[in-house]
């Protein structure tokens, strides 16, 4: 009747079919592997890459053993409590002539200056003394600057030798080493990031509140109008929505200042006075009003194409058996939209914390966000690994929410468009 | 006027064109020594300036192309950039000198052999004795003295009652308004400490105390909500302009800029103004490509040129007498310089050494000041 189960299936040729397939199939991936590579490429060196980089720079600590070598291997043994002796001071001379030759204790003075101010001038106030000066170096170093003279100095340097930091961390979270080790606050007057922080993410989610009250009748209204009205609609909010970042936000100026569009129209209809003129723009207002405008659009389509979806008879059902229509909204209509909210949501929240040339714009001091802080860090104070720990904490916490996202509602739910 | 330029570049270009055309048949060294010059300055009324004193003659004399960016703003982290990516693609970089120090302990850019390198003045005497105060150093070639003031919109205030010190600034009573000064701790607590009664010659002695630095926000904080922060050199005679702020500080050449061209009704408050050098240095590498440029961008006659289109004071002793009027309106440039007599009676010199000692401590307070 059947065949016997030994001999396997086998393919015209004589292969066996398991085989045959397991070809087939590699080939396939193959194929599919080679159309993605340049994606996965591209990824790679300007996505994956990068992100490395910048979480190596927040640790890396090479600047202090690389230009202090001999000092730092003279620091071995050294009993943390009195003055080193003068072969470590000899030591520090050898090091820093030849850094003086070389023209390298930019970087070095720069990361000890970070942790100790004055640390700067101390390094190349004395290397440009080193010339004339003679042995015994113990005196003479101390003499040309007095900071070598403190034990706390010497601790910093043996404590900065290692190759990895967790102080830029700990200055991003305004918090700092004592010369001990021990970790504690900084100063009140020097604390700023962590507020900012808090700001960023405070701020961000106030518009993305706003995004929502504001998008959400919008997206209602698109998704119910006839074809020919919601078509126009959606002119209107894609509009903006395709126009240039940095125009809507200067207009933005335009409209706000004291001596702005709206100020005068309220000066002239007589609502305020031409000296208590309103100062809407340069401060929190500013960016909220800015930034909810800019993001409006990522909120009213997720929520659009979601509200697309739901049969209009659900309400009519609702109402049929009785429901008032708050109550059917409540308990029909509004779960059933979820999914956009959420999708919206997270969008415009993620994308508000990362948003940098509008607050910068239009946020003058109080309504700055703590990406201002990286674009200051890299481009003003040059502390480039006090960036890349501020980045990273912000990566973090990005990660982190979508992570308690992915729980709550599920990434496979959002639909964008 | 500029497009009388742009047609004669046009001319130039179509005729270098030719002449690389005819180099194929044998006239090679007419068209190698054309080169594209990456010269990096501060924009606006300043990098129109040089473009007029100093790049188009020299586009002139040897065909040169000279491609103008605006990035001194932040041009030691762009050096230092393109210095970790190993590939400097700026020739000649505009720069503060407390900037260049640092530049040049890092071994972004050339230490420059000044008496070789430059030009002597016309009388013979050379450049380490021509230059003025502090405006060589080691890898630094200053151009002009430039000054850090605080100006106003005299429309803003009555007639009778204008400001005139540094105190009217800190003045709320008497002069209200809003102001504008810029985001960084520099000039502002030296201001603030003069306001408050220091003697200018104890300004910094005073900032390396705690005492003295507490004084000084404390002082900044009778005004810290009437405070507009700027970033941009461009932005306070805008601001100043559009009445946003009643005060703006600003870079002297900036406003006379706007008060010139512009016709804008602003004056310069020249009290307490806080003086410092620009200049030039050469990124690591470049010194050959620019050698010959920057011997003629920093001579004598090119200093005196650029004092006609910028009330910066020319940093050479002997372009002084060059100095004339300016270019298109023709009013006498002298009253306008920083170093004019009754405008620097009562002048403070940064101190860069100051400032590279504590300008990271200074920021971060002054950060955390702003935040509260």
């Amino acid at each position: 009747m059947s065949e016997s189960p030994a001999s396997p299936l086998t393919t015209a040729d004589g292969v066996p079919l398991k085989v045959s397939l397991r070809r087939a199939v590699r080939r396939s991936k193959i194929k599919a592997f080679l159309l993605v590579s340049p994606l996965l490429l591209f990824l790679v060196v300007a996505f994956v890459m990068p992100i490395f980089d910048m979480l190596w720079r927040s640790v890396d600590n090479p600047e202090v053993s690389a230009g202090l070598t001999r000092t730092v291997e003279a620091l071995e043994g050294w009993d943390r409590q009195s003055l080193p002796d003068e072969h470590v001071f000899s030591a520090l001379a050898e090091d820093l002539q030849e850094g003086q030759e070389a023209r390298n204790l930019g970087l070095l003075s720069s990361r000890l200056n970070y942790e100790q101010s004055g640390m700067r001038s101390a390094i190349t106030r004395t290397a440009r003394g080193l010339r004339t000066m003679e042995p015994p170096y113990k005196e003479a170093l101390i003499d040309a600057h007095a900071r070598w003279g403190e034990v706390d100095t010497w601790k910093l340097i043996e404590r900065e030798a290692s190759p990895l930091t967790l102080s830029y961390y700990l200055m991003a979270l305004d918090r700092r080493l004592t010369p001990d080790g021990e970790i504690v606050r900084a100063p009140e007057n020097q604390r700023i990031h962590v507020n900012l922080f808090w700001r960023t993410f405070w701020m961000s989610a106030v518009i993305t509140g706003l995004t929502l009250v504001l998008g959400y009748p919008i997206a209602f209204l698109l998704s119910n109008l006839p074809l020919r009205h919601s078509n126009l609609l959606m002119i209107l909010v894609l509009l903006p929505f395709w126009t240039s970042l940095l125009v809507r936000t200067t207009t933005w100026i335009a409209i706000l200042q004291s001596q702005g569009v709206l100020n005068d129209v309220m000066v002239a209809v007589g609502v305020i006075a031409d000296e208590a003129r309103w100062q809407m723009i340069h401060n929190k207002t500013g960016t909220i009003v800015a930034m909810t405008h800019i993001l409006l659009p990522f909120m009213i389509l997720p929520l659009y194409s979601v509200m697309k979806t739901i049969p209009p008879s659900y309400m009519r059902a609702a109402r049929s058996l009785g429901g008032r229509p708050f109550l059917c909204f409540r308990r029909v209509y509004f779960p059933l939209t979820i999914p956009g909210i959420a999708a919206g949501g997270i969008l415009v929240f993620i994308l508000s914390i990362g948003y940098y040339i509008t607050p910068a714009l239009v946020g003058g001091q109080s309504g700055r966000f703590i990406t201002n802080y990286i674009a200051y860090h890299m481009q003003t104070s040059l502390n480039w690994g006090l960036a890349a720990a501020i980045a990273s904490i912000l990566l973090f916490v990005v990660i982190i929410f979508y992570l308690v996202f992915n729980r709550l509602i599920g990434v496979d739910k959002v639909k964008l468009g | 006027m500029k497009q009388q330029g742009n047609h004669k570049r046009a001319v130039r270009r179509t005729l270098t064109l030719a002449v690389a055309s005819a180099s194929v048949v044998g006239l090679a060294s007419v068209a190698q020594a054309q080169q594209t010059l990456n010269i990096v300055s501060w924009g606006g009324a300043y990098s129109m300036s040089q473009d007029r004193a100093y790049h188009q003659p020299w586009t002139e004399k040897t065909g040169d192309e000279i491609v103008n960016i605006d990035r001194s703003a932040n041009a030691l982290a762009g050096l230092r950039a393109q210095s970790q990516a190993g590939n400097v693609t700026w020739d000649l970089v505009d720069m503060l000198p407390a900037d260049a120090m640092i530049a040049c302990a890092e071994g972004l850019i050339e230490p420059l052999d000044h008496d070789e390198l430059l030009a002597d003045a016309p009388d013979g005497t050379p450049p380490s004795e021509d230059f003025v105060d502090g405006a060589l150093g080691e890898c630094f070639v200053a151009s002009i003295v430039y000054s850090n003031i605080v100006a106003f919109n005299s429309e803003m205030f009555p007639e009778d009652k204008q400001p005139s010190t540094i105190e009217d600034v800190f003045d709320l009573e008497n002069y209200p308004g809003q102001r504008a000064l810029m985001r960084r701790p520099i000039n502002n607590l030296e201001w603030a400490l003069i306001a408050d009664g220091v003697d200018r010659d104890d300004v910094y002695d005073m900032l390396e105390t705690e005492e003295g630095i507490q004084r000084a926000f404390d002082k900044l904080d009778t005004i810290k909500d009437n405070v507009i922060w700027w970033e941009e050199g461009a932005q306070p005679p805008q601001l100043l302009a559009d009445k946003e702020v009643a005060f703006a500080s600003a870079y002297n050449g900036r406003i006379f800029d706007a008060m010139v061209s512009e016709d804008q009704p602003f004056e310069i408050i020249w009290d307490a103004q806080v003086f410092e050098l620009d200049g030039w240095v050469v990124p690591t590498g470049k010194l050959d490509k620019v050698r010959d440029y920057l011997y003629f961008a920093t001579d004598t006659q090119r200093l005196a040129d650029q004092a006609q289109y910028i009330s910066y004071g020319p940093a050479r002793l002997s372009s002084s007498e060059y100095v004339s009027t300016h270019a298109e309106t023709g009013i006498e440039m002298e009253p306008h310089m920083p170093t004019y007599g009754p405008n620097f009676e009562t002048a403070i010199q940064k101190d860069d050494e100051f400032w590279a000692d504590y300008s990271d401590e200074l920021s971060q307070r002054f950060d955390a000041w702003l935040a509260q």
